[in-house]
């Protein structure tokens, strides 16, 4: 009898109420994951879907969420590890399958986003662990006849007195045994792994190159395509000289599918050529009016004209009449391109009775669902293959997986093996895009420079309209995401007099998740508003923060350090600055310190970042200070430089030389303190991108007096494209 | 066409155009090599050739004939060894996918200068984008793959 019968037969469906979110998922282990890629057939032991300890001590932890550089490849596994006492040098780790099994605890479908992974998995993942190691502690007890509790574990071992045996050697045994109910869990101050110096176990892959990224997927009878995309939303194609692009060798076939004219060739460089030879000629459609100017005219136009309102307390007016200072300001921030290192790829394999995909994806469930709509063939049927993903920043957390939806058009229309490629151009013109937003605000101040009232309308577009947030994330017609974060923060909680209004244009612009979503806007508003506040209030910026903020301890804290590390209140040399940024932002709470110098006429130059970060429980400290760093560096380089623009419907900004990325010798040194804490861990990917943008126009501001409310710092010269 | 990729003879049918990139993944299926911008403005696609490094997304592989490939999969073990084992101490990548193309730009670096100040890493590696922005663990495992190298030598 195979393994894989072996398995089949002890048919591991155990339900349990073992989920964090409140959401009961069967802990069973999904038909996809029995049978493959197990080359000597060691036996496996499957006590759940998240976990495959083999005879030959291999551990396989499955992952529900994908690496897409945030880490949880080494800290998701971490939580398994260490309640299951596992081997460290002993894990694999590999993505799942698309199944229910793995479904996130809260959003219901198998999606990472929301820098939610570790939060919602905390529970789920150790108690994964938990309940392996309790089955092969009986396994081992039962075997030497002594009591359960008269044996430890440690790397991969059961121990009791002088006998000693491996889990390897128990798979068979703990597959007969029975699941606990429920699991007690380590205290966490007897905790390993979690919390320890633990170095991430998908860097030897990356760095030797073998790594399987999307792009690197191949085939032999694959084919590569390049697909001439609709150039402006709603656009249709007219023509197009299919001959022409048949023509140039390695073109193997030309498709008509909903988002335009696919070229299939033998190669990328093929697929590219045809591409071009294919000149389409496309009718532009309503939304060819649009250019950025008039957008941007409109929004101060919205603003003008108010809002539905998400907020509204006393009487905002009459106490704004009566405040000491007045601070009306507003805070513009263009539209932004997600684009990740990898340019969007999809491989689909597509046969009369299944549908397979391979893909770096933030959204399995939706990815086969749409596959599903597009073949007909019933969901099960559909497989995704998860690969790394070369980056994503919420470009592969798209609403209706436009790319994979893409691909699958392509191969049900041509009948072919397919890979679409994306060339970099086709990201950054047809992106998915960061709404532009305009934050505008009318504070009244008392004699003690502290707000007594609060007007503020927000105009942007609704990212979550739409999407499979929609019932949660718009409370009566307002998009909770446009004005993210700032309902709760605690003094505009406790302010009696307040109105916070958004408005929300329903542009024909493709918008959707950039990393840190609303918060990649509200807090840029947010920080430089209390900045221009504690200036208006003839007060230190981190003293007048420590006084909005007293009510909010954990963000006090960050605050302080913050001052503390970075040196705050020290003197600096000529044209240097320094500026602060503090918010909580996915559950963690995150207080930058940028010091910049900006020469007369010159660049401005971020020399220092001083980072302190409270996300409860650290899992990974090092993959912490990781997320820290690159989100200073994300930050930076949408604060210096980021801005898709629209002319004629179309976007012009075309490749890294219009659409500049943050490099080397720009930048700084970023120095991460993390506050210990013992609360359930927060997320890490997004929470400090939003803080960066205001610590450094707030440091820019320190050294020129010069306030900036518009961003980008740097605007390329467009040319007419 | 013949060409040579870490010291393999190869004979390949492309046209003269078709980016070495392109011959690499597409026809000799390296896929260690990556695609980023196509314009030779991040460096993902960073090569060696005859030592010299490359962007290899817009260099055509007539560029290439009678020269020698490298590849981050050939890259020599004075190179790679004190890279590799840098980067790991470093734990550097975040999604890695432009991982490979910083070790080939750091490599030409190493190999031409023992002691590489901050100045010398800006200027060799300011060509090179990382997303992730992983800069400031890349400077770190240059310079500490600068000193590993001297000690083994």
């Amino acid at each position: 009898m195979s393994n894989a019968q072996l398995i089949d037969r002890r048919k591991f469906i155990r339900s349990t109420a073992l989920a964090a979110g409140g959401l009961i998922i069967a802990f069973n282990v999904p038909a996809g994951i029995r049978t493959r890629g197990v080359v000597k057939e060691p036996v496996l032991f499957a006590p759940n879907a998240f976990l495959r300890i083999g005879s030959d001590n291999s551990v396989k932890i499955i992952l529900s969420h994908c690496e897409m550089g945030q880490g949880i490849w080494t800290s998701l596994s971490m939580l398994i590890a260490e309640e299951l006492d596992a081997d460290w040098k002993s894990l694999q780790v590999e993505h799942a399958p698309a199944d229910i099994a793995y479904y996130h605890t809260v959003y219901a479908t198998q999606r990472t986003g929301g820098s939610s992974s570790l939060n919602s998995e905390f529970d789920r993942y150790r108690k994964a662990g938990a309940t392996a190691r309790y089955l092969l502690v009986q396994a081992a007890a039962n075997r030497w006849k002594v009591a359960p509790d008269d044996c430890q574990t440690a790397n991969g071992y059961v121990v009791s007195g002088d006998k000693k045996i491996s889990y390897g050697e128990l798979v068979t045994d703990a597959m007969a045994l029975p699941a606990p109910a429920d699991i007690p869990l380590k205290d966490p101050k007897d905790w390993k792994i979690i919390g320890g110096k633990i170095k991430r176990l998908d860097t030897q892959e990356k760095i030797k190159g073998t790594a399987v990224f999307g792009m690197d997927i191949h085939f032999p009878d694959l084919l590569t395509v390049m697909v001439a995309r609709v150039p402006v939303n709603g656009a249709t194609v007219t023509g197009y000289d299919e001959a022409a692009a048949l023509a140039v060798p390695g073109v193997r076939q030309v498709v008509k599918i909903p988002t335009g004219v696919a070229v299939l060739a033998d190669d990328f460089w093929s697929a590219k050529k045809g591409r071009q030879a294919l000149k389409v000629q496309w009718d532009l459609g309503a939304a060819a009016n649009i250019s950025s100017d008039s957008l941007f005219t409109e929004m101060k136009a919205r603003a003008d004209k108010g809002g539905i309102v998400a907020t509204e307390e006393g009487n905002v007016a009459e106490l704004f009449k009566q405040s000491v200072t007045k601070v009306e300001v507003e805070y513009f921030q263009p539209f932004l391109a997600q684009s990740p290192m990898e340019p969007l790829n999809c491989t689909v394999k597509l046969s009369a009775d299944k549908c397979e995909i391979w893909t770096g994806t933030q959204t399995q469930t939706d990815d086969q669902h749409a596959a599903s709509e597009i073949t007909g063939l019933p969901i099960s049927q559909v497989f995704i293959h998860t690969c790394f993903l070369g980056g994503s920043f919420g470009r592969r957390n798209i609403t209706r997986s436009d790319f994979v939806r893409e691909a699958v058009e392509v191969a049900k229309a041509s009948g072919k093996l397919v890979k679409t490629v994306w060339t970099r151009e086709d990201d950054i013109q047809g992106g998915r895009y960061r709404p532009a937003f305009l934050h505008r605000f009318k504070v009244g101040l008392d004699a003690n420079g502290m707000p007594v009232s609060w007007d503020q309308i927000s105009v942007g577009q609704s990212v979550m309209t739409g999407g499979p947030f929609e019932k949660i994330a718009v409370v009566n017609g307002v998009d909770t995401f446009s004005i993210e974060g700032m309902q709760a923060v605690p003094f505009i909680k406790a302010l009696k007099n307040k109105k916070i209004a958004v408005n929300t244009p329903d542009w024909p612009i493709m918008i959707d998740n950039w990393r840190a979503v609303g918060m990649s806007h509200t807090i840029f508003a947010m920080e430089s508003l209390i900045d221009e506040m504690a200036y208006a209030a003839k007060k230190d910026p981190v003293a007048y923060r420590r006084l909005l903020y007293k009510d909010d301890a954990r963000l006090l804290k960050v605050l302080d350090l913050a001052a503390e590390k970075s040196s705050w209140g020290t003197p600096l040399p000529k044209d240097h600055g320094r500026g602060i940024a503090a918010f909580k932002a996915c559950g963690s709470y995150v207080a930058l310190v940028a010091e910049v110098s900006v020469p007369k006429n010159g660049m401005v130059k971020v020399h220092k970042v001083t980072c302190v970060v409270d996300c409860g429980t650290a899992i990974q400290p090092d993959g912490v200070v990781a997320q820290m760093e690159g989100s200073v560096g994300y930050g930076l380089s949408a604060a210096l430089y980021s801005e898709i623009t629209f002319k004629n419907g179309q976007v012009q900004q075309k490749n890294f030389y219009n659409y500049p990325i943050l490099r080397m010798n720009e930048m700084p040194e970023v120095n991460t303190y993390i506050v210990p804490g013992n609360e359930p861990p927060g997320g890490i990917g997004e929470a400090s991108v939003g803080q960066m943008m205001p610590a450094l126009t707030n440091a820019m501001f320190a050294v020129t007096g010069k306030r900036i409310r518009n961003l980008p710092i740097y605007k390329m010269k467009m040319g007419n494209a | 066409m013949q060409l040579t990729v870490n010291g393999k003879s190869y004979d390949v049918n492309v046209p003269s155009d078709m980016p070495i990139l392109w011959v690499i993944r597409d026809k000799l299926g390296l896929m260690g090599t990556k695609f980023g911008c196509g314009a030779a403005q991040c460096g993902a696609c960073t090569v060696h050739l005859d030592g010299q490094g490359i962007r290899s997304c817009v260099a055509p592989v007539s560029r290439a004939e009678g020269k020698e490939i490298v590849t981050i999969e050939g890259l020599n073990d004075t190179l790679s060894k004190p890279l590799m084992a840098a980067w790991t101490e470093i734990d550097v990548p975040q999604c890695g996918y432009c991982q490979t193309g910083q070790i080939m730009a750091a490599a030409v670096l190493l190999r031409d200068n023992n002691n590489p100040t901050d100045q010398d890493i800006d200027n060799a590696m300011s060509g090179n984008i990382c997303r992730c922005a992983t800069y400031q663990r890349i400077r770190k495992a240059i310079h500490l793959a600068a000193e590993l190298k001297k000690s083994s030598s």
